[in-house]
């Protein structure tokens, strides 16, 4: 009787851990795989090159991916100057000071607001934002934006992050111990006080941790993006210039042109290079967390 | 906050009662108090007159509404939706419970000391300074001076004044529980209200914190929630006995201990029941 049950928990183990990894496994097959496909072009362009020129022309051979890059960094990071600081004063509401009755609606609309398809989002930002770009917004600042822009783009994946980043920021600031902003309301501490310097402050891990996964998320976001931003291949020069991101490229020439030379090759790096965007991006930011733990305990 | 090498060492003020003119009340008197939390009557009709410059210990089985009852003190059951309380409550003559009262005035002039030591997400020093620096005290100076008076209190500076700037959470559970008294005392309350301060530590640590309480209470009012008849009998001066929701008895500790006057005084302290 004891044996078997012995036995059962021996294989149960070691399932389980042949799963997880597997599941490890899956990683560097994608990485492995893609940076296989990609290997032709490398070879002969050069990773440099690659990386620094932003001439595409596939059909002359010119494969450049620095507007590419430069688009998917620069709608991100608009995106996520956009969605922090709204994610953080929503979350902060809806934790500390909104009735139960209000944080229970709210969380609900939360999720509601996640589990729309990326497309509504994308047509919502064509027939919104677009036309407010490029009728009301740029002309303030520029003489002529089709509206199709890198400010579109980021803001229809703000729109698309802040559901996620509030619901990981909803549980980040519940974790926080009840005791401790009783402590802080003790010494005379405003509700207001005690949410900067105990509450946020105790959250900065955990606030870090929203922000990659938003991060990586926006990073890899394609659908909406693409509708919004204007697919033109070059350098952007203001918010309210077309830009082309990574993903956008990938899923608009996949499966098209592929007879010419070397095209599958190229967006094999493209995918390759937003795989290898992520995984840097998340190792860093673990270092990151490593980091502040080490120094402040929280 | 930067460390001086060469202290500034100020006397503190010392904390009394600063009796409002024309008060004639005991520091904190509680009048006709009911507390119900949704349809559940947890206070019930308590009136208690809690004396200055001394040790009143709150004792009485688990669950008898001791904890609920200081928590009125300071107004922490602010946040909770569910519970509703009628009733007074004065602090040095003024009703907390009025309308017009002002929370984190009332709240300044109470410290308090939780079950388990609570320190705040920041360095030792920060900790200390934390009330008086939401108060409005600056400089580094005035702020190490009054971290270095408090930590002194609580017999806590030796054991970390090399390493001021480490997070609180570093300090063992003791530690942390004189640091919290500390950054309590740094707000110069009137109140110190303990909610079974010592339950989560070790016999030494407690020793320590009972012997603080007994070296300061001829300057602040100390209410002590414990669950300890022991510690009561130690340290009280005064003792309230609570059983479901009530006050069955107050009186010195000495009357309450020896001659208590009603059959569940008696029996509760006489280990009749927990």
């Amino acid at each position: 009787m004891l044996k078997g049950r012995l036995r059962k928990d021996k294989i149960a183990r070691h399932y389980m851990l042949t799963v997880t990894i597997l599941a490890m496994f899956v990683l560097l097959l994608i990485g492995g795989g893609l940076l296989f496909k990609s290997w032709p072009i490398i070879q002969e362009k050069g990773l440099w090159s690659l990386l620094s020129t932003s001439n595409w022309r596939p059909f002359k051979g010119d494969f450049g991916f620095a507007s590419y890059i430069i688009s998917t960094l620069y709608v991100t990071g608009i995106a996520i100057v956009i969605a922090l600081p709204l994610s953080l004063l929503t979350s902060i509401y809806i934790v500390e000071y909104a009735s139960p009755k209000i944080q229970r609606a709210f969380s609900s609309g939360v999720d509601l607001l996640s589990g729309i398809p990326p497309v509504i989002y994308g047509v919502w930002g064509t027939l919104t934002i677009v036309p407010f770009i490029s009728e009301k917004l740029a002309p303030n600042f520029v003489e002529f934006s089709t509206g199709y822009s890198v400010l579109a783009g980021g803001i229809v994946l703000a729109i698309m992050i802040i559901p996620l980043i509030i619901s990981i920021l909803m549980e980040v600031f519940g974790a926080v111990p009840k005791e401790m902003r009783e402590a802080s309301m003790s010494l005379g501490a405003t509700k207001w006080q005690t949410v900067k310097k105990v509450v946020v402050r105790k959250s900065i891990p955990g606030i870090v941790a929203a922000v990659v996964l938003a991060i990586s998320r926006a990073f890899g976001e394609t659908i909406a993006v693409l509708m919004v931003c204007g697919n033109f291949t070059d350098l952007p020069k203001s918010i309210f210039d077309a830009c082309y991101p990574i993903p956008a490229l990938i899923a608009n020439n996949y499966g098209e042109m592929m007879s010419v030379p070397k095209y599958e090759s190229a967006l094999m790096f493209a995918a390759f290079l937003l795989f290898f965007i992520i995984v840097v991006f998340n190792v860093i930011s673990r270092i990151v967390l490593i980091q502040i733990d080490k120094r402040y305990q929280l | 906050m930067e460390l001086l090498t060469e202290p500034l060492i100020t006397e503190q003020p010392k904390t009394v009662r600063t009796r409002k003119p024309g008060c004639d009340k005991p520091h904190i008197e509680v009048e006709n108090l009911n507390l119900y939390i949704q349809n559940n009557h947890i206070l019930k009709n308590i009136n208690l007159s809690i004396p200055d410059k001394s040790i009143t210990c709150i004792i009485g089985p688990s669950g008898c509404g001791k904890t609920t009852l200081l928590r009125t003190f300071n107004r922490l059951h602010d946040d909770s939706v569910d519970v509703r309380i009628t009733g007074k409550l004065f602090v040095d003559c003024e009703d907390i419970y009025a309308k017009d009262a002002e929370v984190t005035h009332i709240r300044k002039k109470m410290g308090l000391l939780a079950q388990r030591p609570c320190s705040l997400p920041m360095s030792i020093i920060d900790n200390v300074v934390y009330g008086p620096r939401l108060h409005g005290i600056r400089g580094k100076r005035n702020l190490y001076a009054i971290a270095r008076h408090q930590l002194e209190a609580v017999g806590l500076w030796d054991e970390v004044k090399d390493r001021l700037k480490t997070p609180a959470s570093k300090l063992s559970i003791g530690q942390q529980q004189r640091l919290c008294l500390a950054r309590g005392l740094a707000v110069e309350p009137e109140i110190i209200l303990g909610d079974e301060a010592t339950s989560a530590l070790d016999p030494i640590s407690s020793k320590t914190i009972e012997e603080l309480f007994v070296s300061i209470k001829d300057r602040y009012t100390i209410v002590l929630v414990t669950h300890t008849l022991r510690q009561a009998k130690r340290i009280a001066d005064y003792v309230a006995f609570m059983y479901l929701g009530e006050l069955i008895e107050f009186g010195t500790a000495d009357q309450v201990f020896n001659n208590p006057k009603h059959k569940l005084t008696k029996e509760y302290i006489s280990g009749g029941f927990s």
